[in-house]
């Protein structure tokens, strides 16, 4: 065992880190402003165009889609070249949070349908920055049961009308382009009505609504669709085949998704050892320091789960399920010990001022929005299905829906 | 990055499984369990001509000098099968013990009818209730006599002799051999949790003594509960994965409102939690492996982490496994209670959970100092 690259893998990683060098700031130790990984809304175009900047630089030196082909303007690199270079990146305060949907669900979905005249038009410009495309699947009555959707697509002459309402839609209020699932005939069972578009945002008929959440920003929104015409042309797979199409796109979601960002043990290790309780120093605290290890474990299986992952790609192999745990595991743990962070303040633990809060308030927001890391992509129940049906390989559920036409399926009045 | 065994070892890891799948059944340890014999002797013996007991010990003292993975490879299959055998005792504590603190001559006489099987070591530390810690140690060594109360002794009725802890004349804190069947020792066997592991009360009078030349301190002792603490956690990680095996294969085959347990959340997502609290130690473990094998200064880091992931989840899975298997589950015929009794004996050898815990964040400390 060893935690050397090989000597391409090696060679890469020291390209990697000119290119950085060059073109970006590395991060301070104390730096706390790459904390937030949303776009603040207060500068919000500012911050867009540092973020396309920032994108087309990685795509003229090759990195912004390392496994893609090369004529695709991809780099046509290996799996692991893919996570050296995310590795090296992480230690440098580049924009992040605007392109990944795009790039990681919604272009790879392209790939497998659309025409090489789209693929033409929309690649590349997605892959410089010059498009952010956003992802249309949640609704309101539909969340982990996504085939249960109602937004409507009828088909008019070449076009099809679409009627309804998306939700938790991130970076719609300034995507340009969307993927888009939508009901196409209530007269059969759920997953075999739907049908799968991309469309332009700036489509007659759009409306975005920013939604406002518990940690006062709005990273969501919803989307609200009255008669928007979308071509046939703009169809992806076959009518009716929609969900087939959008397992594609979420396949390459639960690849994206990992570690809940915030606090993490560093930072709780280093508050217990500031702040005092009665006692002393709080890491003094026996029942502290129990649930410090328990972090520890968590926080370091997980990186070294990461390196058995990093380890069966660099041999060319397929990852094993490991992968499904991260954000299982890292969401509930980021909501513990922004918890725990708060408790070891004392009667000062509800303050977010800045003059008392330590760590400007970071355990207070990190409370704050840690819940929707644990429904978001993927909630903790549907991951705990996810490891139970293709992980341990045990049934699926009872689907009392399964063979019933959607429009006979009881709703709730939620 | 490599952060798997080698081709060789994951070879020794499928002969290992299938050798024990065949030899090691659930019948064979229950015999043991239920006979108190303390270890199945042929079983051993087998173990011993394969050439398992000398993996980590170096070709000039017996051994096979594969290294530190291979017995952590083969610690996991181990774990899987329950094998009842004083492995940990002799292997991971007593035969480490002399090669961290034995003189060259020492390791010499004592090691090669270790690694034959002929000879079986053990670790004796605690004096009663209590963590590793040196105020516990009271047993006395003067004029190479030792005098005192070791108990629990893992393995202690099996093994031919015993590294013990004890101080010596200035107080100061050594490791000595002692050998069990001579003058001035007085073993009685303890009721057990885990009637399949061997457990003694050894009371020692005047025993002839040889201090292992390097132990000077309790620092010693640390290195080597360090050291054990990751084979030991593969140990634990097979016995957790045996335990989720054995929960899966039973929802998949038990009935209830017409679908195979499996089928419910509240056994997917109970087996989920499980799957995961193993990967993580698995994880950890690994880790482990590499700075055991390495000789990392992150050894007392990653020891303690391994041991706190793998004890949480060998009892996790243990307990959860019971409850899948419903009422079957606690029953004296099912097998369930096997790993359960396991994992609490197996988290208390070389002290328990919170001692663990304490000790990590300690090491941590110390690895961060301001």
């Amino acid at each position: 065992m060893d935690f050397h690259d090989t000597p391409e893998e090696a060679q890469f990683r020291a390209e990697v880190r000119r290119f950085l060098e060059d073109n970006a700031t590395r991060k301070s130790t104390t730096e706390t402003a790459h904390r937030g990984r949303y776009i603040p809304d207060a500068n919000m175009t500012q911050s867009l165009a540092r973020a396309k900047e920032w994108q087309a630089k990685k795509a003229d030196a090759g990195f912004a889609a390392i496994t893609w082909p090369k004529k695709w303007g991809g780099r046509g690199g290996s799996p692991i070249e893919q996570v050296i270079y995310n590795q090296e990146e992480a230690n440098y305060a580049v924009p992040r949070g605007v392109f990944e949907i795009g790039l990681g669900m919604c272009i790879p979905t392209m790939m497998a349908y659309a025409t090489s005249e789209q693929l033409e038009r929309h690649v590349r410009p997605a892959l410089r920055g010059e498009d952010v495309w956003c992802q249309l699947f949640s609704e309101p009555t539909a969340g982990s049961d996504l085939a249960g959707l109602r937004t409507r697509a009828e088909r008019s002459g070449d076009d099809w009308i679409v009627n309804g309402q998306k939700i938790w839609t991130s970076g719609a209020h300034f995507a340009d382009f969307g993927i888009i699932v939508t009901r196409t005939d209530p007269n059969v069972p759920k997953h075999q009505g739907l049908t799968f578009f991309f469309l332009s945002m700036k489509s007659p008929g759009i409306e975005v609504r920013r939604i406002k959440q518990i940690s006062g920003t709005s990273n969501f929104n919803e989307v609200f669709f009255t008669d928007v015409r979308v071509p046939d042309s703009q169809r992806l797979g076959k009518v009716g085949d929609g969900w087939k199409v959008s397992l594609t796109t979420l396949m390459n979601e639960r690849l994206a998704v990992g570690d809940a960002p915030g606090p993490d043990f560093d930072d709780i290790f280093a508050l217990t050892r500031s702040l005092e309780l009665d006692e002393g120093p709080a890491i003094r605290n026996p029942a502290v320091r129990e649930k410090l290890a328990d972090w520890y474990v968590k926080t370091v299986g997980l990186k070294y789960t990461k390196f058995r992952t990093m380890t069966a790609l660099s041999r060319g192999q397929t990852p094993g399920p490991e992968a499904s745990i991260t954000k299982l595991v890292s969401a509930s743990k980021l909501q513990e010990i922004a918890s725990c962070g708060i408790d070891l303040m004392g009667m000062s633990g509800g303050v977010m001022d800045g003059e008392i809060a330590p760590m400007e308030a970071w355990f207070q927001e990190a409370l704050l929005y840690a819940p929707g890391m644990r429904i978001a992509g993927g909630s903790d129940e549907i991951l705990r299905n996810i490891i139970a049906e293709r992980v341990l390989g045990m049934p699926g559920d009872i689907r009392p829906d399964k063979d019933v036409p959607f429009r006979e399926l009881k709703s709730g009045k939620r | 990055m490599n952060f798997d065994f080698s081709d060789d070892l994951k070879m020794l890891r499928e002969q290992a499984r299938k050798f024990l799948a065949g030899r090691c059944s659930r019948q064979v340890v229950r015999k043991v369990f239920e006979g108190g014999a303390g270890y199945d002797s042929e079983l051993w013996a087998e173990i011993a001509r394969m050439g398992w007991l000398g993996t980590a010990i170096p070709e000039a003292y017996g051994g096979s000098g594969v290294g530190y993975d291979g017995v952590c490879v083969l610690a996991e299959e181990l774990g899987y099968v329950l094998a009842p055998v004083p492995f940990s005792s002799s292997i991971y504590l007593a035969a480490e013990a002399i090669l961290i603190a034995g003189s060259e001559a020492q390791k010499q006489k004592l090691l090669p009818p270790m690694t034959d099987g002929s000879r079986i070591g053990t670790f004796a530390l605690a004096e009663g209730l209590g963590n590793p810690h040196p105020e516990h140690i009271k047993a006395k060594v003067a004029s190479g006599r030792l005098t005192g109360t070791k108990m629990p002794v893992p393995d202690g009725e099996i093994a031919h002799f015993a590294v013990v802890a004890a101080r010596d004349e200035t107080d100061d804190i050594g490791l000595y051999v002692v050998e069990l069947s001579g003058q001035g020792v007085a073993r009685t066997r303890l009721k057990g949790i885990d009637p399949a592991r061997n457990q003694a009360k050894i009371v020692f009078d005047g025993a002839p003594a040889e201090r292992l030349e390097g132990a000077r301190g309790y620092a010693v002792i640390g290195e080597l509960i360090d050291r054990a603490a990751i084979l030991m956690a593969f140990e634990q990680v097979g016995g957790a994965q045996a335990c989720l095996d054995m929960a899966k294969a039973y929802a998949m085959d038990r009935y209830a409102f017409g679908r195979p347990i499996a089928a419910f959340q509240a056994i997917k997502h109970k087996l989920a939690d499980v799957y995961v609290a193993i990967e993580l130690a698995r994880s950890n473990a690994y880790y482990g492996a590499w700075a055991i094998a390495a000789g990392a200064a992150e050894l007392p880091v990653a020891g303690a982490a391994a041991r706190v992931a793998a004890t949480d989840a060998f009892h996790l899975a243990s307990k959860e496994n019971i409850q899948t298997h419903g009422g079957i589950g606690f029953t004296w015929e099912a097998d369930c209670h096997f790993y359960y009794r396991r994992s609490k004996l197996l988290a208390a050898s070389i002290g328990s959970a919170p001692y663990w815990k304490d000790r990590l964040i300690a090491a941590l400390e110390r690895r961060n100092a301001p």
